[in-house]
């Protein structure tokens, strides 16, 4: 019985031959992560540890991230006490305004992350990591503190789901509509203690961009992680960002698969993930009745890339944010925003009506930089639709790709770029 | 080890931003975090809540993100264990890393009403509906996992290791 992708890079990273699905192991890790809300947590929890020293100071990324530039005193309170931490363990990857971005779009551009890896972050989304190849997954603050210290974090051996990846998508279908489409088949809970493992010869035809996006929302699906194979974009990915040395694992031919699914990727159309679930999907073709929006939000881990705001600005170039809409274009680290600038899109959401900001998580988790009021309806190309996720209890976020948004920051209403004539 | 309360009972998908909605985040003190637990699902949660009453839950209890805060808050409360049909996996990690008891039971999640009076023995996984006068066999934890929830948390446990 062969090992998945996923398997494989536990056992070696456990120093074992072989494991199966269900089995506990230790598994030394090449990166620990934490933000600024979650690392606080994990650094008090670290007092409690007779050994109080980190593991390796070039091992941890400390991104400060959710509500920075610091949006009032307690979350400067959390700041400061993570730089101080960072300060004294001489943490080298601290990441602070300036030199920040949205964490996971941030460590693979830094490249701080490779294939082969196995990474925890105190952060949900920590799965993005898996565009790459490696195994990456979401952590509590306490497993984080333990991995700063040990270096080793427990894990279940997760079985998999094979997702099958066929054709190629057409313009205006990206990432995004990949994984709202896989999420409304399988469900929030549908890859519950599983990893997510994408293959076949779609893969090739999409972008590394838009695998960030997919891996990134493995988690709403309820996985473990999502890992995708590693093929000449992913290589050329690598050797562009990072000087690390990489390893390439492949699944076993006969490796065991929980299930299998076919993604036809020719066959997706933009799609849309209602309140209060991202399982709530409708494709743009099933939205029957109009639903006007107040706000457009265009950014965060999941979207916040630079195709991203390319395609954004393609719709928005020459055209106007819709009167009475706001539209917040946030580009997820620094280079993606001087990108943007020396490609001139900035200039093209500036002259629609958009407003640009400095990168942060903010309005995606409802801390600052685009709060809902009561009643009001956000198009949105984050990754949750929770109740008053974004802000008031009865506001509403609908999730979509770049395109989507941008389109629907145009007329008001949720829309394809078709509806424009593109 | 027993536990014995009154039962707050909520249904699919309860997610960590209704546990602790982010707006609150600015802070980590579990004291504060626990007066506006469940704030988003149920207003009167914490009015409410006596020590050592649990909640009880459908599928994928906790989903969303990785905040510790959402177990640290329902702990911080005097909440003794939540049931549920099933946990997101990282809060399962979490309850079990910060010493909050949980058991998956598919039945008694279903039968259990909101305010029936119940009690679990973590020893042998019980779960009691004495309101109902019905008994429920819970999934009992890997034996790596009851060493890390004897010790009350993963970080006692990886002292008592070293």
């Amino acid at each position: 019985m062969g090992m998945t992708m996923t398997q494989k890079i536990l056992a070696a990273a456990a120093g074992l031959e072989k494991v199966e699905a269900g089995q506990l192991i230790e598994a030394k890790l090449d990166l620990v992560l934490g933000n600024d809300i979650t690392s606080p947590v994990a650094i008090h929890e670290m007092d409690k540890f007779k050994q109080q020293e980190v593991f390796d100071k070039d091992k941890i990324a400390l991104v400060m991230d959710h509500f920075i530039p610091n949006k009032d005193i307690k979350s400067a309170e959390h700041c400061k006490c993570v730089r101080e931490f960072a300060c004294r363990h001489e943490i080298t990857n601290y990441f602070d305004v300036g030199e920040m971005g949205i964490e996971h779009a941030l460590l693979p551009e830094k490249g701080l992350t490779v294939a082969g890896d196995v990474i925890i972050g105190a952060d949900s989304h920590t799965c993005t990591y898996g565009a790459l190849g490696a195994f990456s997954t979401g952590v509590g603050s306490t497993d984080m503190a333990a991995g700063m210290v040990t270096g080793k974090a427990w894990f279940k051996v997760p079985s998999a789901i094979k997702v099958n990846l066929i054709g190629k998508p057409s313009k205006w279908v990206s990432g995004k509509d990949v994984i709202l489409h896989i999420i409304g088949r399988i469900g929030v809970d549908g890859a519950l203690y599983q990893s997510l493992e994408f293959t076949g010869e779609g893969v090739a035809n999409l972008t590394m961009d838009d695998r960030f996006t997919i891996a990134n929302m493995a988690i709403e699906a309820g996985g473990k992680n999502g890992i995708f194979p590693v093929d000449d974009k992913t290589i050329e990915y690598m050797e562009e960002h990072s000087k690390r040395p990489y390893k390439i694992f492949e699944a076993d031919p006969d490796a065991v698969y929980e299930r299998e699914i076919t993604v036809d990727l020719g066959q997706l159309r933009p799609t849309i993930a209602f309140p209060h679930l991202p399982e709530n999907t409708k494709t743009i073709d099933e939205i029957t009745k109009e639903v006007k929006v107040d706000q457009a939000v265009i950014g965060s881990c999941t979207n916040g890339r630079i195709q991203d705001l390319r395609e954004a600005a393609e719709i928005l170039k020459g055209r106007k944010v819709k009167k009475g809409l706001r539209c917040i274009v946030i580009p997820a680290t620094q280079a993606v925003y001087l990108q943007a600038l020396e490609e001139g899109l900035l200039k093209i959401f500036i002259e629609a009506g958009a407003v640009v900001s400095t990168p942060t998580c903010g309005p995606c988790l409802g801390g600052y930089m685009g709060i809902l009021a009561e009643g009001e309806r956000c198009i949105s190309t984050t990754n949750r639709n929770f109740v008053g996720r974004m802000g008031h209890v009865k506001s509403e976020v609908y999730l979509a790709s770049p395109a989507v948004a941008a389109a629907s920051a145009v007329t008001g209403k949720i829309s394809a770029p078709e509806e424009l004539g593109l | 080890m027993k536990v014995q309360g009154n039962v707050f009972k909520y249904g699919d998908n309860v997610d960590t931003d209704v546990i602790i909605p982010a707006r609150y985040l600015n802070s980590s003190d579990p004291a504060e975090l626990a007066t506006h637990c469940m704030e988003d699902i149920d207003k009167e949660f914490v009015n409410k809540v006596q020590k050592g009453d649990l909640i009880v839950a459908n599928k994928n209890f906790g989903c969303g993100s990785s905040r510790e805060h959402a177990p640290i808050a329902i702990k911080a409360c005097g909440v003794s264990c939540v049931i549920a049909e099933t946990f997101a996996r990282i809060f399962y990690r979490n309850a079990i890393n910060i010493g909050l008891p949980i058991i998956e039971c598919p039945e008694a999640a279903k039968d259990i009403e909101a305010g029936d009076e119940v009690e679990v023995d973590f020893d042998t996984g019980i779960i009691y509906d004495h309101t109902k006068g019905t008994q429920y066999q819970g999934q009992a934890f890997p034996e790596f996992m009851q060493k890390i929830i004897r010790a009350e948390g993963l970080i006692n446990y990886i002292n008592s290791q070293q």
